[in-house]
């Protein structure tokens, strides 16, 4: 019987029903897609720098990444290597050893960070050899160099020309050579996109000096989510004059970019889940108030105060469900679309989001979290306005609510 | 010896009691046997509402006490109130109050379905009632689609349904015009009669007076005539 009321009573008044859940549907489409998108720009950023250089975490001597020179690096040790290799939850380890260093071609030279790396593990990070515009991936000790695309359009090169490198190497070396541009990369990360140059790790050791000399081990790893138990375990593991980073520390600006946006996602949400409440809010109290009568009568005849809350409160979840529902269904073909194709911003915009070290692309998460946290949030907002109408029952005089 | 389903002691309902009381009831006796068939009149303000209210166990008086059928339910307070209202006493209200979203049909179940009455026996009991007030043929109607004679059979039948002890009928026949409140009215007098189901009934319609077997009537909140037969008023007045 209460259901069968419930229902019934929620389409007495269909405009204002439909509002209701119109508004919900909205509230909950919005919502879901404004949460998707920060979601899915901040996973794309994250895996644009992480997965496509930096890796989840690196493993330092102690110091390095606070003066990154060739100086502060460590003896490569099969047995640090194969013990951080076998941890549960990583992936991959890839040894490298990066400086800075002047590169030039013709009367052009920019300042670039070098890495020295093994390609193919290189390749199994980030699947950099699908990123290739032009040219191809350097083999594991060829003489050599892949360069990112945006640096070679400002060095003005191409694949197979020829780039000088020059520098200091270890423990105060000149550090000078002359390498074949095997191919050029697109990088998504503007900041990488814009100074990285690749080079084949004992050629890398030769130029700088620094034979058997490593300056990090960049790790893969199974799961972000593990991201803190792998880092304890990793740290464990390591000799004391290590540091073990994540990307978090390695990149502290982009970590606080995320959680500051993540805080103004925050505010604007709760704006929206503020006006949801209104909205709920509203149709409850005219339904109450509408109803009083009904109400009083209905307790006159006999029905008791906790069925007659029951009900009102039902109607006020049962109109939320469904524009929940409603809105869950129609952000899926948006969210769904916008990750397959992004948005992607050009001209002065896609500038103006470069120069802060993001690629101007917007896709969307599709994470089944996103659909269930919005959804609970939005039901707990229609249960705590839905007790509205339960209190106003239990406090309901049949004799007074008769009243005309 | 007839059995007493109403028992009125010396009620007394005072409004604004703090700043200028008005008695809307004062000092009313009143004794109400099964079987009767009773109207109550006055001019607007005279106390009959008040009087029906608090004999429904709606309001609560300032002073004295109401008893039905032994149950002293000046006491009773709440959800214990409200299941005895449930089970004791039927309501027909002025402008029949028929739950809107269900049909004719459903609108008497619910009255069962609150007493958690089996289904079997409510199918019965909804089926017997509608033929009662000749509603039949309107059972999946809902109140929009019946007439306001119609709908206040529906009402009756729905205040019929618990078996109360008697039934209160607020203005019952003010909103309907003379064909539909003479139907109205030979159906509560046939069910009277035949079923012993004690009325009563708060009105100014004479039509309702006239087919009255006791006229009580109420001035400024008091008792002012009675035409009950001599036990009667001797016991409420404590005349000898």
């Amino acid at each position: 019987m209460i259901l069968r009321l419930t229902w019934r009573n929620l389409w007495r008044n269909r405009r204002r029903s439909f509002i209701t859940m119109t508004s919900v549907t909205f509230a909950v489409l919005l919502a879901v897609l404004m949460q998707s998108f920060q979601k899915g720009v901040f996973d794309y950023l994250v895996n644009n720098v992480v997965g496509f250089y930096y890796g989840y975490l690196q493993v330092h001597r102690q110091g390095y990444w606070e003066e990154q020179v060739v100086d502060n690096s460590f003896t490569q040790q099969d047995s640090v290597y194969n013990t951080i290799k076998r941890l549960p939850g990583v992936k991959e380890v890839i040894p490298r050893l990066e400086t800075f260093i002047l590169a030039a071609s013709g009367n052009n030279s920019k300042g670039c960070m070098l890495a020295g790396t093994d390609p193919e593990k290189e390749n199994r990070l980030s699947g950099i050899a699908q990123k290739i515009t032009s040219g191809s991936l350097p083999g594991k000790n060829e003489k050599a160099v892949l360069l990112a695309e945006g640096f070679a359009k400002r060095l003005k090169v191409n694949a197979g020309d020829t780039l000088i490198l020059f520098g200091q190497g270890y423990h105060g070396s000149t550090a000078a050579g002359k390498f074949p541009i095997r191919g050029i990369v697109h990088f998504g990360s503007p900041q990488l996109n814009e100074g990285l140059v690749f080079l084949p790790l004992e050629q890398a050791m030769e130029l700088l000096g620094a034979e058997n000399q490593l300056t990090s081990y960049a790790l893969v790893i199974d799961d972000p989510s593990r991201l803190s138990a792998i880092q304890a375990s990793v740290r464990k593991i390591t000799p004391e004059n290590f540091e073990v980073m994540n990307w978090k520390e390695l990149m502290p600006d982009i970590a606080n970019h995320i959680k500051a946006d993540g805080a103004s996602f925050y505010i604007f949400t709760g704006i929206l889940y503020l006006i949801i409440a209104f909205g709920i809010f509203g149709t409850i109290l005219m339904m109450t108030a509408e109803r009083r009568y009904e109400f009083g009568m209905l307790t006159a005849i006999g029905m008791k105060k906790s069925r007659l809350g029951l009900i009102l409160f039902l109607e006020s979840l049962f109109i939320t469900l469904i524009g929940v529902l409603a809105g869950l269904l129609a952000s899926l073909p948006p969210v769904i679309y916008f990750n397959r194709h992004p948005l992607v911003l050009k001209g002065e915009m896609a500038r103006i989001y470069e120069q802060f070290g993001f690629e101007a692309i917007f896709p969307t998460a599709v994470d089944p979290g996103i659909f269930i946290t919005q959804s609970i949030i939005v039901l707990v907002i229609a249960f705590i306005t839905g007790l509205y109408p339960v209190w106003h029952i239990s406090r309901l005089d049949p004799y007074n609510a008769m009243k005309r | 010896m007839k059995k007493t389903v109403i028992d009125a002691h010396n009620l007394t309902r005072i409004y604004d009691e703090k700043t200028i009381p008005v008695y809307a009831l004062n000092g009313v006796h009143l004794h109400i046997e099964e079987g009767e068939f009773t109207a109550i009149k006055g001019p607007s303000g005279s106390g009959k509402t008040t009087l029906l209210n608090m004999i429904g166990g709606l309001d609560s008086p300032t002073g004295g006490w109401v008893e039905i059928n032994g149950t002293n339910i000046t006491g009773l307070k709440g959800g214990a109130l409200i299941d005895f209202r449930l089970h004791n006493i039927g309501f027909v209200f002025q402008s029949y109050n028929l739950i809107p979203v269900l049909t004719a049909w459903e609108n008497i179940e619910f009255i069962l379905l609150l007493q958690k009455r089996p289904a079997t026996e409510r199918r019965k009991r909804v089926n017997e009632l509608l033929a009662q007030v000749g509603l039949n043929d309107k059972a999946r109607k809902r109140p929009a689609e019946l007439s306001g004679g119609q709908q206040q059979r529906v009402a009756v039948a729905r205040a019929l349904a618990p078996k109360p002890q008697f039934i209160l009928a607020d203005e019952p026949t003010a909103n309907l015009d003379s064909v539909s409140a003479s139907n109205l009215l030979d159906i509560m007098d046939k069910l009277n009669k035949e079923e012993n189901i004690t009325f009563i009934f708060s009105t100014h319609d004479q039509r309702v007076i006239d087919r009255a077997r006791r006229v009580i009537t109420l001035e400024d909140g008091k008792i002012v005539a009675d035409t009950a037969p001599a036990s009667i008023v001797h016991e409420t007045t404590g005349e000898k």
